[in-house]
């Protein structure tokens, strides 16, 4: 059997996609997958999935469009200023408002839903014993199957693994 | 073409019709054929990509008006 081996360390919404669709589908394909959550990564196996936004702040990569309205307002690219964002207050909330409609609109999944997904096939989660400690996190924040761990645990495995992954 | 069990795939994205695939594939018997509907463009390389690397047989992959149809025959 193949092994894939992840390190998730980004804690935003757009961040939580790549780790968890590489996952479930290497483990559809038969890969034994298993990920390290740590640093901010950490955001992506909490119970509440809430925490997750998107900032468009200082992201020139990503356009910014409307995913309601008829399809010539939905095809405007909202070029916001910087300096508009950072002054605006709930803007982040925003941002990550219109992002979820955009991803029920074309049929994404949802980050609970791929993390579920990853759960059912057998994706073993792995969480950084001392990120957590760091952060001031508790054990019961986290979502259940969850190993608690360190470095040297995760290189049990990513060492005899066919892909490695720093996400 | 004759099939075991249907997958209606359609509206779903990447990884989505492949992880529904891989599930409905599971509840059937070897040389059983699944069949796939999918509206994602995507969904054709990667049924190919998926047959390839898991060894069930993708017996006809076509498209029919926006929509793509596979069939699929369980290892």
């Amino acid at each position: 059997m193949k092994k894939l081996a992840m390190i998730a360390t980004k804690g935003t919404l757009d961040w939580a996609y790549p780790p968890y669709i590489l996952a479930s589908t290497a483990a559809a394909l038969g890969y034994e997958v298993q990920i390290f959550f740590t640093f901010y990564g950490l955001q992506l196996v909490r119970k509440d999935t809430s925490c997750l936004k998107i900032s468009p702040l200082g992201n020139p990569g990503m356009p910014m469009k409307m995913p309601f309205g008829p399809k010539w307002f939905k095809d405007i690219n909202w070029n916001i200023p910087n300096i508009i964002q950072a002054n605006v207050p709930g803007f982040e909330s925003f941002a990550t408002m219109l992002m979820k409609q955009t991803i029920a609109n074309n049929g994404v999944a949802t980050i609970p839903e791929l993390r579920e997904l990853c759960q059912e096939a057998e994706v073993k989660f792995l969480a950084c014993q001392m990120t957590v400690e760091l952060f001031g996190f508790e054990h019961s924040d986290f979502i259940d199957g969850l190993d608690f761990v360190g470095a040297a645990s995760f290189f049990e495995f990513a060492g005899e693994a066919d892909i490695c992954m720093y996400i | 073409m004759n099939f075991d069990k249907e997958l209606d795939a359609s509206g779903l994205n990447c990884p989505l019709p492949i992880l529904r695939t891989k599930k409905a594939l599971a509840e059937l018997a070897a040389g059983q054929v699944l069949k796939v509907v999918a509206t994602d463009p995507g969904s054709v390389k990667d049924m190919q990509a998926f047959a390839k690397q898991t060894g069930n047989e993708l017996l006809s992959s076509t498209q029919e008006g926006g929509k793509y149809q596979f069939f699929m025959k369980k290892k």
